[in-house]
């Protein structure tokens, strides 16, 4: 019975504890995560319809046919009902077809692929509202943002304009990660060589938390980042001292700061390479390698047949985290071609990519 | 603790491989006064084994036994050595998470941290929860279909001494190199040759498909016997709830352990040969893995609970002293679970970025799976109701499982709908929730099993108190350790961390260690439930063999069973046979016995274990020429055994009538 | 199996065990079964892993580059030749002639050899030429897959070896009779499998 009493206790805590302590999870500041914690609340409530019930009977059927009670009935040989069988079947199917509903309709409307529809609950989106994109790498062991409208970068600092549409475009540079603003959205897988995008939306203005969801290996438990959701004002000024700052993220600049590290401090880079996340997203922001594009373009069309057989250090992407035991020292094929010297730097404009709410 | 490739000679690197003085941790004191400690008590065990001259008793009557009771009991034993092991990384996790908050880093050095939670997950599940179910199968089927033993009993001794080496593998890795440091299921590309280029992940791989093809065998084995040999009369409607769920597991495990070698081979192939199945070269692809692990993955999980499920019912129907509710039902919900076990395994990482579409599907047949689940608990309900239930321990095990595991099943629904997947995926709260189930489930069962067969297996009762101690300590502690964990999911904290800056979210943390400190007291009070039972064997012995009023066949015979379990096999006639045969005024035999066919004992199963496990070392420590000389002598033993046929014999009709008689005279001085 | 109740006897209806030793029957076979099933997943896994890298040559050859249909054939004709010849075995022994069995058996070693020395030919050259396992992800589950099959042909012509001693040494025996059963469905089992490969990697890579 204390089980049960100890269990009731850390129930009624329960809530006490969640609005006490910062429960992010339970209390977002995020459109889609306030939807997934809305969407947590109801399934809870439609599983207690029968969890509930279940609980109250199992003590008081423990209670009442105790061996002690001999008042009570005691029917050793039944066995078998056809409608209690046929209810013990339908009351969780019933709850299953409800929650599966929601489900389907949920898993829909919250795909981190879709484009929001609306800026929260009350507001739907303007037609005219143009998305802040983000370009996401998850390196050993920090976060790269690249703001692709804006050729800026930084590291272990996302910053977003309130009450704007994110657009996460997300990738790793070796193993993989899953990137997670508790108060922001659901998390999502970062994996090398591959893309997943993520739309979000902030709606209240504030310092999160940032962090790798995936573990990733030794310097994984430091892998975070703030996100600063700042006013429209505020976020053009973010953008301004990034942009000021003398700091370029050439192709050099990256293969350093893509060596393993741990609790980097924050940094803005006010110009980038142009292509770099591209390149970095295709494996190949070593010139020597072969994009993974264009491989799979090649492979599509049946690969390069016997004449490219030795042809291989171009495609060794995976750079291990300890020196003397690489795949580069027998690097000895070059690339077909190479990133001219124009292309480095990236376009810069001065007018906001994004149309704040102001 | 790195493996440093050291400057030497190549004859040396040709003899020892990458073995060398610097991996054995001498650097780390919590390892070296384990490996202290672990030494003292071997060598103290060996001592006294020697000194009771228990040696050649030990190597014939154990080691090389074919009995599937002896076995049963060993992998019980196996079960209970690794569930220590298992629970010492979780106390120092946990008393670890307490600590490492801010300027204190914790204790362990985060190399060390990520080898204890990778290793506490593997062990908990390959080497405490496998076995355990495994035993109880081995134990209790063959006597409650009423079978003289298993229908390959030698594959049932190798199946056995394969999970033994794998097991020692993993308990070597701690003192001999390192453990793999990437978690449970060793997720590439991280756990590639790139970016794990020790020996941990090897151990991984090598204890696995070692103890692995153990499991498999074992599901082959008991999968024949359950198909087999039942007893005349015995239909499959009228076999023992347990036995259906073991049936059911052993399905799956057939189905589904092939996938897990097959993936674990792929890995090694990547990591050994230079293959690119997982890397981010050449065209690899890791989500194949990720996807491939998990269609294993997922029945596993089933394959552990169903058969508790089975124990549960067991239990609930003996305790209430009512027959079973709805046993149709319930053999139809753990068929439907089976087959759907199959159609889930995507819901381990909606996270991936599969379509809504693929996303729902999966969530909604993980959901399909907890309307069978339902169903069965609401059958165990109506079992109680109207009946006289005794609360004896193994009862109380299953009225906590009742309560626990509903929690349990409605985070898991709650973690099948992908939406909310995505805020509590790899969060605590998924460590709870899985904690939840395998605890309040499998654990809970295990001990509800225990202590129902143990009277089966020694013949005196486990002592009732140290039992009810040992399950209040793990429910409460159960309670303790795993709801803070709950809401620190939804805090929004992931799981493996190793340091935390947010100072509050420590007080949790501390509940939480306090939680698995009181569930190290549940397992104390276990170890002396077990020793005070022995002391006090003679006050709780029982002679009836039927100490319960059991309702199946295991309980027909006595206490423990003589080797060939049934001097007669039984008819069987009713669903609850020896229910049945007692209401009907069943008389035992007493005369015309007959000689009884039986299989010898052999040492080829230990001696073949052994040598896999040399060769996994070997495999794992690049030591070549020993791996070939383990492999051909693997393969040389192995086709000698081939060549004994002699591998039965009788037990003359004399001796099973002087067993029985004392059986008889036992019967009737309980009796008068 | 319900009207094993109306058949028993009043007498058996009452009775609650049997007087003789019982004997259940051998389960060996379906053991065997049991385990070739599981074996056949293993094989689902290779051909789902060539499945879904197939197709990534890593901007290497694919198969049309590398495949010999011809040799293939040749190889593939060995083992269906020596499954044949295995079912020649098998109804040899059904009529209990030792000698025949055994050279019906025999022969089938020697196609089985001949299969894999062919493929090993075929190994070698490909390795020779440079696509290795280690060229692509699409070469390693080309070579996993065949090689597994032929790990296990390997395996099964030193069981066939160890059978033939065994057949010779004891005749042909109940146990012997069950164990070259058991290598009978092991053999022909591969047979299958290699059909799967033959069509999956080999055809439909060089016709695609």
């Amino acid at each position: 019975m204390a089980a049960r009493l100890t269990r009731c206790l850390l129930l009624l805590l329960l809530p006490a504890l969640l609005t006490g302590c910062n429960a992010v999870v339970m209390a977002p500041s995020g459109d889609i995560a306030v939807q997934q914690r809305d969407l947590i609340v109801i399934s809870t409530v439609l599983m207690l319809l029968i969890v509930v019930p279940v609980m109250v009977m199992t003590g008081v059927f423990a209670w009442r046919y105790r061996a002690s009670n001999t008042k009570a009935k005691h029917t050793p040989d039944w066995h078998h009902s056809t409608q209690l069988e046929l209810l013990i079947w339908a009351a969780p199917l019933l709850i299953v077809i409800a929650l599966g509903a929601v489900t389907w309709i949920a898993t829909h409307t919250l795909d981190p692929f879709r484009k929001l529809g609306r800026i929260d609950a009350m507001r739907p989106l303007p037609a005219d509202i143009k998305p802040l994109k983000v370009q996401v790498v998850a390196l050993d062991w920090k976060w790269l943002f690249f703001y692709p409208d804006y050729g800026i970068a930084s590291v272990n600092e996302l910053a977003a304009p309130v009450d704007v549409p994110i657009e996460f475009e997300i990738t790793s540079s070796t193993v993989m990660n899953s990137f997670f603003i508790p108060a922001l959205a659901g998390q999502i897988y970062a994996m090398p060589g591959m893309q997943t995008k993520l739309h979000a939306i902030i709606n209240k203005a504030g310092d999160y938390e940032g962090f790798s969801a995936n573990y990733s290996g030794a310097g994984f438990s430091h892998m975070r980042f703030r996100f600063a959701a700042l006013d429209g004002a505020g976020f053009d000024r973010w953008v301004a001292d990034v942009r000021a700052k003398p700091e370029a993220l050439t192709r050099e600049a990256y293969q350093a700061l893509e060596k393993p590290s741990e609790r980097e401090p924050v940094r803005h880079y006010g110009s980038t390479m142009a292509g770099l996340y591209d390149a970095i997203l295709n494996l190949c922001v070593e010139p020597t390698k072969m994009c993974m594009r264009d491989m799979m373009r090649i492979d599509a069309k049946g690969g390069l047949g016997l004449n490219n057989v030795y042809n291989v250090a171009r495609l060794t992407y995976d750079q291990p985290r300890q020196p003397g035991r690489g795949a580069y020292e027998d690097s000895y094929v070059l690339a077909l071609c190479q990133i001219s010297p124009d292309q480095l730097q990236a376009t810069r404009s001065d007018a906001p990519r994004y149309s704040p709410l102001r | 603790m790195t493996i440093e490739p050291t400057e030497r000679s190549p004859l040396m690197q040709a003899i020892f491989g990458r073995l060398s003085w610097d991996v054995i941790p001498f650097h780390e004191p919590i390892l070296l006064a384990t490996f202290v400690g672990a030494a003292l008590l071997g060598v103290f065990v060996l001592v006294q084994i020697t000194r009771a001259k228990a040696w050649g008793w030990l190597w014939r009557d154990w080691f090389c036994t074919i009995d599937h009771k002896k076995i049963g009991v060993m992998y019980m034993v196996l079960g209970i050595v690794m569930l220590i092991r298992g629970f010492a990384d979780a106390i120092m996790m946990r008393l670890h998470q307490a600590l490492a908050f801010g300027d204190s880093m914790g204790y362990l050095p985060p190399h060390h941290y990520d080898q204890i939670f990778t290793a506490h997950g593997v062990i908990m599940i390959f080497f405490v929860a496998m076995p355990f179910v495994t035993g109880l199968m081995n134990y209790v089927v063959p006597l409650q279909i009423g079978a003289r033993d298993v229908a390959f009993p030698f594959l049932n001794n190798f199946s056995f001494w394969m999970t033994a080496a794998g097991a020692a593998l993993v308990m070597v890795s701690l003192f001999v190199g390192e453990f793999s440091t990437t978690g449970w299921l060793a997720y590439p590309p991280l756990s590639g040759i790139a970016y794990s280029p020790g020996v941990g992940v090897d151990y991984y791989i090598w204890s696995l498909q070692i103890a692995g093809v153990g499991t498999l065998l074992s599901g082959v084995n008991l999968l024949a016997t359950i198909i087999k040999m039942r007893a005349p009369g015995m239909t499959l409607m009228k076999m023992p709830i347990f036995t259906w769920t073991a049936l059911c597991t052993n399905v799956l495990i057939v189905a589904a352990f092939p996938v897990l070698t097959g993936v674990l081979g792929l890995l090694s192939l990547d990591r050994y040969v230079g293959t690119h199945f997982f890397t981010n070269d050449f065209g690899g692809n890791a989500m194949m893995y990720v996807n491939l692990i998990w269609i294993w993955g997922h029945p596993e999980v089933y394959i552990l609970i169903l058969p508790l499920f089975g124990v549960f019912s067991e239990v609930v129907s003996t305790f209430s002293g009512k027959r079973l509710f709805g046993y149709a039902s319930m053999v139809y919900a753990t068929v439907v679970i089976t087959i759907l076990s199959y159609l889930v395994w995507l819901h381990h990482f909606f996270t991936m970025g599969s379509g809504a579409s693929v996303n729902s599907f999966f969530g909604i047949t993980t959901m399909i799976i907890s309307i069978p689940t339902g169903a069965k608990m609401f059958n165990w309900l109506f079992t109680m109701y109207r009946g006289r239930i005794r609360f004896e321990v193994p009862m109380l095990w299953t009225m906590g499982f009742m309560f626990t595991f509903v929690i349990g099943g409605m985070t898991g629904v709650l973690l099948a709908v992908p939406p909310a997947d995505f805020v509590l995926h790899n969060s605590l709260f998924l460590i709870a929730h899985f904690h939840n189930v395998i605890i309040g489930g499998v654990i809970f069962g295990v001990f509800a099993g225990i202590n129902y067969w143990f009277p089966k297996v020694a013949g005196f009762k486990l002592d009732d108190f140290w039992g009810r101690v040992s399950f209040w300590f793990w429910q409460i502690g159960f309670l303790f350790a795993f709801m803070p964990l709950y809401v620190l999911g939804l805090m929004g904290v992931t799981r493996r961390v190793s340091h935390f800056e947010d100072m509050s979210l420590q007080p949790f943390f501390v509940v939480a260690a306090f939680g698995a400190v009181l569930i190290g007291f549940g397992i104390l009070a276990f170890l002396i439930q077990l020793y005070v039972s022995f002391k006090r064997r003679e006050a709780l012995r029982d002679d009836s063999g039927d100490p319960w009023g059991g309702r199946t066949l295991e309980w027909s015979t006595s206490s423990p069973p003589p080797a060939y379990n049934f001097a007669f096999t039984p008819r069987v006639h009713e669903l609850d046979s020896w229910h049945d045969m007692k209401a009907r005024g069943y008389e035992r035999p007493r005369d015309g016995y007959v000689d009884i066919h039986m299989p010898s004992n052999t040492s080829a199963g230990i001696i073949l274990a052994g040598i896999s496990a040399v060769l996994g070392f070997a495999l794992i420590w690049h030591i070549w020429w020993l791996a070939g000389l383990s492999f051909v002598a693997l393969i040389g033993t192995a086709i000698g055994h081939t060549f004994n046929y002699d591998r039965d014999f009788h037990i003359h009709a004399n001796e099973v009538t002087d067993i029985e008689d004392t059986r008889t005279r036992q019967l009737s001085a309980l009796r008068s | 199996m319900s009207s094993l109740a109306t058949t028993l006897s009043p007498e058996e209806r009452n009775s609650f065990y049997l007087r003789e030793d019982h004997h259940p029957e051998n389960a060996t076979l379906l053991g065997f079964w049991l385990y070739l099933m599981s074996d056949c997943l293993l094989f689902a896994v290779l051909f789902a892993a060539y499945g879904v890298l197939g197709g990534s040559y890593a901007a290497g050859p694919g198969p049309k580059d590398l495949f010999d249909l011809p040799l293939v054939a040749v190889n593939t004709s060995m083992l269906l030749l020596s499954s044949i010849t295995y079912g020649f075995a098998m109804l040899e022994m059904a009529r209990k002639r030792q000698t025949a069995t055994l050279v019906w058996l025999g022969i089938t070693g020697l196609f089985g050899i001949a299969f894999i020395a062919l493929e090993l030919y075929e190994f070698h050259h490909l390795i020779h030429e440079g696509a290795g396992p280690q060229r692509s992800a699409f070469l390693s589950a080309f070579f996993t897959l065949v090689g597994t099959h032929g790990l296990h042909v390997t395996f099964g012509i030193v069981w066939l070896v160890v059978l033939m001693a065994q057949v010779h040494r004891r005749g042909l025996t109940v146990p012997n009779m069950r164990r070259l059963a058991c290598l009978s469905l092991f053999w022909h089992f591969l047979d299958v499998v290699w059909i799967g490969v033959f069509t999956f990697v080999y055809l439909m890579g060089v016709l695609r």
